[in-house]
């Protein structure tokens, strides 16, 4: 599809993707992905079956992949053809679960790592909708130090066998497959003995257990992997050499609702102070001719749209070269301060219902529990501490943190207090 | 401004970052604290020959522009202008332009200001900008017209030029255009912020001109208003410059300066600082140019963008100058430091055509407009 006229104009890709939305998805209110607790688990899995029946619609309508290359069950199209279908997606229905982390970063990493066989299996599987993947990056020890994983793979012949515990998959208890960041080699320093691969959740291996938030959400998960056979042909990227895969997965992760593999329509991870969103609830508490409230829902105005903006210019960037891959946690970061600070804005629209409230308080309510929850904005997807230090040495060149464990065989490292 | 500009565009800007380089040096801008004018005409003649109030000229006077777009062409100098604090009323020349473009019996002021020969003061008299009532009324009697009111602060160039201005009248918000040096006009000047630029009050003492100062627009309301987003867009274009400008410097005294054996920029305290203010940056950056697009384009969400970069840039922009004035330490509020004088021209920007408080209840009237719609 390289050939300019055989390709599809993005004005005529937008009218038939209109066509379609129009005359096969729901119209649906963009529900704020405020980590809520929101659904029962019976729910839960209802909507996780609609998804997967949405992408595959769209996979059958040509609607899935935009950006993913034909070969691969992709549209081979560019990203002003994604922009124009998440554009036409406002108001409707989508696959929303399948968006993070299965296209971006997982779907993303195989692109760029994966073997043509791996490919071949598992693209055009993950556009059916058959095949929900997790990352399995993050573990209970390490946070922000993700190259000090220590989920072990020991080679046994062909195979590898895994142990260890992966921590913070979202919705782990209903996907099929993982992408595991494991330790191969402990002799030496702990960016060169880590391997990446891929395996699937269920399996007797595997326990998968719910990790309760303070809201009641119990959407997160922390595995327990004992002695989990993967064979080397579901490696990516060569033995020890994890990092360099590790690196690109996470610029896959910040880029987020800005991958070209992400279908989602503008906005969608924006969170309680969607457009009008603040208004609304300056009505709803009675304080719309408040100068003081409309202060504030001038300033949630002012920050959603700019991190919109910011999202938009730092794609570009990236995508022309203008910028380097790194610049994506500027995006991370103004995200960040723009959630804290409309979360806080919302709940001092609230007023007393931020604190106390009933049913009938409609939007009011549980705004108290949003606030709460504010720093997972910060948290989530690697913390704004990490994205400062990013900004700060990756973008602006300042020195690097000094780190104790650079030259230092992993094995040497120590990882608790007890171990100095 | 974009982070990939095509090959046009970047000529453009770096022939007038280069000539504001040689003709609006620090050095320059601090030796012509004191004059009157705050520039020379030879400069701004220079400028016009490069373009500067070309861009929202009429294709039949002239004017054009590089991209096809000439208000996105016009933040690329605003941005320069920022990021040198270079003296010289390029916004209400420009905004004096757009707003006498569709007046024929005018056009030889548009020439006037193209060619630098002249420079237009340009102001929102209307009290749109805040909450403040209007400040200039404008009455209508026989072929004449009477300008009565206060109008401060506006920016003023050089001898002899005009003055545009938006006003309130009975029939709605009417646009004028007459001499500076029209008998009864008194001009005060203002101490600023700004040293590099000169702002005054203008005082009406019921002014009578001939009605050929009026200045007929199709749709007055709908020119004003665009007048003003074009007003919010340029002045967060020369914000950002500022920003820029002082980010930059302040970046490179992080490597240079050490402290205890080594430079600031490796304190990670120092770094996530530098992290933030890089963020507001960007963000300022990205909504600017995403509202001179809407505005240049006229969509329907143009306004309320410029609006919105108006704010941001100004807020944020603040704490973005503050903090780099911190880093400085004692360097930071010295005249000999060049810091500040961008830090003034920010802080005269954030200030000029409403403040960012005024911006965000203008954003939630908006808001609850076309709620009330809806």
């Amino acid at each position: 599809m390289t050939d300019a006229t055989s390709t599809e104009s993005v004005d005529a890709f937008r009218l038939r993707a209109r066509a379609w939305i129009e005359a096969n998805l729901a119209h649906r209110e963009h529900a704020a992905r405020t980590l809520r607790n929101l659904l029962t688990d019976e729910e839960e899995l209802v909507e996780v079956a609609r998804e997967r029946r949405i992408q595959r619609a769209m996979f059958d309508a040509g609607l899935a992949g935009i950006c993913v290359p034909t070969e691969y069950g992709g549209q081979g199209l560019t990203v002003q053809h994604q922009r124009a279908l998440n554009e036409e997606l406002v108001g409707y229905e989508y696959p929303s679960r399948l968006q993070s982390p299965t296209f971006s970063p997982c779907t993303a990493v195989i692109l760029e790592f994966g073997t043509e066989e791996q490919k071949q299996r598992h693209i055009p599987a993950i556009l059916k909708g058959e095949e929900i993947w997790m990352q399995f990056l993050s573990e209970p020890g390490s946070g922000s130090d993700v190259a000090g994983a220590v989920t072990t793979a020991m080679r046994d012949g062909s195979s590898w066998i895994v142990n260890g515990s992966k921590i913070w998959t979202t919705g782990a208890w209903w996907s099929d497959w993982a992408l595991c960041l494991a330790r191969t080699n402990w002799d030496v320093p702990k960016h060169r003995g880590l391997t990446v691969f891929m395996l699937p959740l269920r399996q007797p291996g595997i326990e998968v257990h719910r990790i309760e938030m303070l809201n009641g959400n119990r959407e997160f998960c922390q595995e327990y992997m004992t002695d989990v056979v993967v064979p080397d042909t579901d490696r990516i990227g060569d033995v020890d050499q994890g990092w360099t895969v590790g690196t690109r997965w996470m610029f896959h992760e910040r880029m987020l609702f800005n991958s070209p593999l992400v279908t989602a329509p503008p906005g969608a991870g924006h969170g309680a102070a969607s457009r009008g969103g603040a208004f609304g609830l300056a009505c709803a508490a009675g304080r719309e001719h408040d100068p003081v409230a409309r202060d504030l829902v001038g300033e949630s105005r002012v920050l959603t749209a700019v991190r919109g903006a910011i999202e938009r210019r730092i794609g570009d960037g990236v995508r022309s070269g203008a910028m380097n891959d790194q610049s994506s946690a500027i995006a991370r970061l103004f995200a960040a301060i723009t959630v804290m600070r409309t979360t806080t804005i919302s709940f001092e629209l609230a007023g007393g219902a931020g604190g106390a409230w009933a049913e009938t308080d409609g939007d009011l309510a549980e705004l108290g529990v949003d606030f709460l929850m504010r720093q997972a904005s910060c948290i989530g997807g690697g913390t704004t501490e990490m994205a400062r230090n990013v900004v700060s040495e990756r973008v602006l060149g300042m020195p690097r943190e000094l780190s104790h464990d650079r030259d230092l065989a992993f094995r040497e490292v120590p990882r608790s207090r007890s171990d100095r | 401004m974009r982070p990939l500009l095509d090959e046009d565009q970047e000529f453009f800007r770096s022939t007038t970052s280069r000539f504001l380089d040689e003709f609006a040096s620090p050095a320059q801008l601090r030796d012509l604290r004191h004059d009157p004018i705050g520039f020379d005409p030879g400069y701004w003649r220079g400028g016009a020959d490069l373009g500067w109030m070309s861009l929202l000229a009429p294709e039949s006077l002239g004017g054009g522009s590089i991209s096809g777009d000439g208000l996105v062409d016009l933040t690329l100098v605003a941005h320069e202008f920022g990021a040198h604090a270079a003296p010289g009323p390029l916004l209400s020349c420009n905004l004096a332009i757009a707003a006498l473009a569709e007046s024929p019996s005018h056009h030889h002021v548009i020439e006037q200001l193209m060619n630098g020969s002249a420079t237009a003061t340009w102001c929102d008299a209307t009290g749109a900008a805040g909450r403040t009532p209007p400040s200039l009324r404008i009455a209508v009697d026989g072929n004449d017209v009477i300008l009565t009111g206060t109008v401060r602060p506006v920016e003023i160039g050089l001898d002899g030029g005009w003055l545009v201005a938006a006003g309130s009248s009975p029939d709605g918000l009417r646009h004028v255009v007459v001499p500076l040096s029209t008998p009864g006009i008194d001009i005060t000047p203002l101490t600023s912020v700004d040293f590099t630029r000169r702002y005054v009050s203008l005082g009406f003492d019921d002014v009578r001109v001939d009605s050929g100062a009026l200045v007929e627009h199709p749709d007055s309301t709908a020119a004003h208003q665009r007048l003003r987003s074009l007003a919010l867009v340029l002045a967060a274009a020369e914000s950002v410059g500022t920003m820029q400008q002082a980010l930059d410097i302040t970046v490179e005294w992080s490597f240079d300066r050490y402290s205890f054996g080594r430079p600031l920029a490796s304190y990670q305290a120092l770094k996530h600082r530098f992290a933030d203010m890089k963020a507001w940056l960007e963000g300022a950056h990205a909504i600017t140019d995403e509202a001179a697009t809407a505005v240049a384009a006229g969509s329907p969400d143009g306004d309320e963008l410029a609006l919105i970069a108006a704010a941001f840039s100004g807020s944020y922009g603040s704490e973005l100058m503050q903090d780099c004035v911190q880093l400085h330490g004692g360097l930071g509020v010295t005249y000999e430091h060049d810091i500040h004088l961008y830090f003034r021209r920010h802080t005269m920007l954030r200030t000029l055509f409403g403040t960012p408080g005024d911006h965000r209840q203008r954003i939630t009237d908006l808001l609850a407009n076309e709620r009330s719609v809806a």
